[in-house]
Order: structure tokens, then sequence, then C-alpha cells
């Protein structure tokens, strides 16, 4: 039995950068319908191990973008490689080292947790290497998602949260080296979103590769190691969630109070400022707000939106 | 064991799962019960009459034409609905994310049509064992005949379901099929025979499979001297074999370039354009 034939991989060394440890390799990658762009062009990386949150406005290409990676879409251009293969090519060895989340609605019914996941398991089993056991121990992935006590409800009986980790569990069933995301956490309580990030988390520690779309800003903060953010069919940004909230906004906002008046001052400084201010003056309330993710995200995405092409190369991080 | 041949094990098992969960669940169990106690009643309303030209019960001659007629449904219809309802709610792309899946998932419900066309020649042919005289059972020849009709009419049949499945992206349309498929019935000789019918209509019969499993399954319950009221006095088995096999040709070169395309086209976006479409639908 073969597992994944390395050699049989077709990878890119015209870069020094790429290597064994590249997964995602994207350059130059365009998607046209008709006579308009859905993706104008983006190039990214993610390295093993890496997990990328892709932000965006709706219809900003996010979902087309993972579908071309998941190789369920046709690019119309550029150059893709995921774990070293062409999307387009790639055949059931590849497909059994990803992990696609699927957002479920009434699938699978009848089945009951632990059967349908036992079931979707058998088809990794021939997949195994000597570093990765597939598939997933049933019991033991059940208890990773928090559904043991509903192991064997039907699919159907669940609640729409612990259908949404049984998702998450179908996705992860062949200990993928990489997991697709798309809006994982849609419909969540705060404890299951919680539980949810420990999960991506543990997942991240087992070099797994993660590339998540969401719409959750504290989300992509908490989550992602790096941040993409698409708008209009090409990536604005990317770079760690600090990175863009300093490079958008250089400005830190400082509130005090002084002589029982409040004051308010926006400075790139803030610590200069601050020790200047407690040097001269009796100072009280001192707060120091740097700009957040959400001000830079805005920031960008309304530059883009409003057609102001220059403010958004101001905004440009490059990042690798 | 190549991936291969692991993913036909476990469509197979797969195929297996589903078909205990149609007998568990009483919706299902009502869906194949239901139609057979109409058919069974009909059939006894029936049990006076004759076959014309002899003394043969019209009610004992239409339980093995019945059985023929059950395997196009679940062949046909039953794989046609099943398909078009498991892209819509995306059963199938799940099976797409899975190394080897789509074939595991070909395989279950080729497994659990087959499953389900057994069952239902149990129910039809049971309670008509019981209710109904003159059906010969007796020899092994029946039971061979029984068999190679019930698996040449599911090869004819179960490709033209995937096929008209894949081509319905909505599963409440896939009702359009079923006018034609009612009108070829009622002209195909399953309740009453056709020898009286026109001859342009007895050729539109003979070119469809549904005419003959209700023939062939006529030649392997009933006496065989019943054969003399067919078309051409015999039971024709070479015919049989050569209609039924034109079709299961067509059929299994055609299906697997249209499902091939059907599959190709799912994506998560295409069964979130449906959810949206089937929840506008509902409110």
């Amino acid at each position: 039995m073969t597992v994944v034939d390395e050699s049989a991989e077709t990878r890119h060394s015209d870069d020094a950068d790429v290597d064994d440890a590249t997964v995602l390799d994207v350059r130059g990658l365009r998607m046209r319908y008709g006579s308009t762009d859905v993706l104008g062009g983006i190039d990214f990386r993610a390295r093993r191990g890496e997990v990328l949150a892709l932000l965006g406005p709706n219809g900003a290409g996010k979902t087309t973008t993972i579908e071309i990676l998941e190789g369920f879409r046709m690019r119309s251009a550029g150059e893709v490689r995921v774990l070293g293969v062409d999307p387009a090519r790639g055949n059931e060895a590849w497909r059994a080292r990803l992990g696609i989340v699927l957002q479920s609605w009434r699938d699978h019914g009848k089945w009951r947790v632990r059967e349908l996941l036992a079931h979707l398991g058998r088809y990794y089993a021939r997949y195994s290497t000597k570093d990765v056991q597939r598939p997933w121990d049933v019991d033991e992935l059940i208890a990773t998602v928090g559904l043991t006590p509903h192991a064997s409800k039907k699919v159907s009986q669940l609640s729409g949260g612990q259908r949404r980790r049984l998702d998450v569990a179908v996705g992860i069933v062949g200990r993928p080296d990489l997991l697709f995301l798309d809006e994982p956490t849609a419909g969540f309580d705060p404890e299951a979103r919680r539980e949810f990030h420990d999960l991506v988390h543990r997942l991240a520690d087992d070099e797994t590769t993660i590339l998540l779309t969401t719409h959750d800003l504290d989300e992509a903060e908490k989550l992602a190691n790096r941040i993409l953010i698409l708008a209009g069919g090409t990536i604005i940004a990317n770079g760690s969630p600090d990175e863009l909230a300093r490079r958008t906004s250089a400005d830190a906002e400082i509130k005090w109070s002084q002589d029982g008046q409040r004051f308010v001052h926006s400075t790139p400084d803030a610590t200069g400022f601050v020790r200047e201010l407690l040097q001269q003056h009796d100072v009280t309330d001192l707060e120091v707000r740097r700009a957040s993710l959400e001000d830079a995200y805005m920031a960008l995405v309304h530059g883009v939106e409003s057609g102001r092409a220059d403010a958004v190369r101001q905004f440009e991080v490059v990042t690798r | 064991m190549t991936p291969t041949l692991a993913a036909i094990r476990s469509g197979i098992a797969r195929g297996g799962i589903e078909l205990k969960q149609t007998f568990t669940t009483p919706q299902d169990l009502w869906n194949l019960i239901f139609p057979n106690a109409i058919l069974l009643t009909v059939m006894i309303f029936m049990r006076g009459a004759t076959v014309p030209g002899t003394t043969f019960s019209l009610g004992s001659r239409t339980v093995p034409s019945v059985m023929g007629m059950g395997i196009l449904f679940t062949g046909l219809v039953s794989l046609m609905m099943g398909l078009a309802i498991e892209r819509e709610d995306g059963t199938l792309l799940r099976a797409k994310a899975v190394p080897n899946g789509m074939l595991g998932y070909l395989v279950g419900k080729i497994t659990l049509v087959a499953g389900m066309s057994v069952v239902g020649l149990a129910i039809g042919l049971i309670p008509g064992l019981i209710l109904f005289d003159g059906l010969a059972t007796g020899g092994l020849s029946s039971w061979v005949t029984l068999a190679w009709v019930l698996v040449l009419g599911l090869l004819a049949t179960m490709p033209l379901g995937a096929i008209f499945g894949s081509l319905f992206s909505n599963p409440r349309n896939v009702g359009i099929i079923m006018l034609p498929v009612m009108g070829l019935i009622a002209s195909s000789g399953i309740f009453y025979p056709i020898t009286n019918f026109p001859h342009w209509l007895q050729w539109v019969a003979q070119s469809f499979p549904v005419y003959w499993m209700g023939l062939g399954m006529r030649s392997a319950l009933l006496p065989d001297a019943l054969a003399s009221v067919e078309i051409g006095h015999s039971w024709r088995h070479l015919e049989t074999v050569g209609v039924l096999g034109a079709w299961a040709v067509v059929g299994l070169v055609v299906a697997p370039i249209v499902l091939r395309r059907m599959a190709r086209r799912e994506s998560g976006s295409s069964v979130a354009a449906r959810r949206e479409k089937a929840m506008q639908r509902a409110t």
C-alpha cells in the first residue's frame, strides 16, 4: 500500500523560501466569472502549524479562495500548491491529508454520531503514515469535540451547536495536515466558542496547519498567527494581528484627568508623551489605548470599498 | 487491499447501515409497506376476473407483474430521489471531501437500493403466495429466473435513476419524471395484458424496461401455459435479456459521465445556495 509518494509531488524550486514546511503556496491566483474578477491575483503562503485567518467583507472572495484550495473549484489563473500539489490535480492520497469542515444542514440525519464518525474514518485508514495514525480513534475524537454524552444520538436530534461540533469532528477525523474552516463558529454560544478555540490551539500545537475564514475579528485575533484581509478580490493586508493594528493606525489615544478636567490626545509616540505628561503634571485616571485590530480592519476595508486605492497601498503590509 | 477496494467495502457497509436505518425508521417502513398494501388490495378485487382467453385469475397474474414494476420504483425512482435530496442537503459534498468518498457513497447507494428491491419483492411475494392461487414457485428455475430478472432489471434502471437524479438540482422537480413513468407503467401490461392494445403502443412499451421486467417476473412465477397470452405466445427470455441488457449498457456508459460532471460542481457554496433557496420556500 502506498501512502503519499513525496517524490511524485511537484514542487516549485524556483524560490529558496519554499521548502518542506510550506503547506500553502499561492501566487497570482485569479478567478473570473464572466467579465467580473472575483480574485484579482492574490499571493500568500502558510507554513506547517500556522493558523491563518482570512478576513474580509461578504463577497470579498474568501469562500472562492478556500474552495479553490480545497480542489472543489477550478481557478482562472495563477500557481497554487496545497501540500505541494496543485489542488486541481490532487489525488485521493492528497485528499486524505486535508480536513474540511462543512456547514451541515440536515444530511445524515438518521445516522448516529458515533456510527457516522466511525464510518467516515474508515476511508482514511489506508492513508496512515509513520508519523500520522489515521483515522482518529472515534471515542477519543468524540471526547475531543465534547460530544461524548451524545455519541449514540441520531444526528437529527442534535442541537445546532452540537451539530457544528460534529461538523468539526467530521473535518478532523482523518487527522489532517491541513484543515479548512469556513466560518467555523457561526451559531456557537460563547462557551462552545471558547471550547472550539481551545481545540484549534490544540490542533495547531500538533502541527496541523489551519486556514479559517471568519467575520469575527476577536476570533481572528485569538486564533490566528497571521491574518489576511481580503477585499475587492485582493489581499490588502497580511500580517500578525499586532502588526496589522500597529501599521494601520500608528496613533495611540491617551486620556487623562487633570485638575478635575478630562483630556484626550492622539500621538504616535505614546510612551514619550506619557513620560512627559507624568513628569510635568499631576495626572489621574490615565488611560492609553492602542488602535485595535477592529479599527485597523475597518480602516482598511473602508479604504477599499470607497475606492481609495492609494489609501490601501499605504496600509499594505508585507510580512513573510 | 487497495484504497479503491477499501472504499467499495466501506460503501457496502454504508449501504448496510442505511438499510438498517430504513427498517428502524417508522416513516421509511410506512413508505415501503403502504404502496404494497394498496396494490395488494387492488389485486384482491381483481381476483374474480380472469386473464382474457383463459380461466386464470387476473389477480394472480398481476402479482408477478407488480413485482417487476417494483424493481422500477426502487431502481429508478428511489435512487433518483435519494441522489437529488442528498445533493441538496450536502451528503454528497461530505462524500467528496473524503478520500474515495464518492465511490463509497455510490456503492452505498447501490447496496441500499438493491437491498430495498429484495425486501420490496418479498413484501409483494409473500402475501401474494398466501392470498392468490396458481403461482408456480415450486421449481428451482422459478427462483433462478426471478433472480436474474431482478439483477438485470436493477442494472437497467439504476443508472437511469443516477442520471435523472444528477440532472435535477431541486428534488421537488423530480416529480416531472413521475408522470411519464406512470404513463409507461399503464401501457406496459403490468395490470392488464397489452396484446389487445394498438400496435404502436405495444412497440412503445416494448422499447422500455418496465414491460420486460413484468414479463420476466411473470415467466418466473406463472405456469408456462400462461405464456400463450403474451406477445409472440412466449416468455421471450432472449428478448428480455437483450432489451434490459441494452438499457443497462447505455446507462452504465452515460451514468458515470453525468455523475462525474455533477460531482465536479459540488462545493460548499453550491450547497449553501441550495439551502438558502430551500429556506426561502419554507417561509
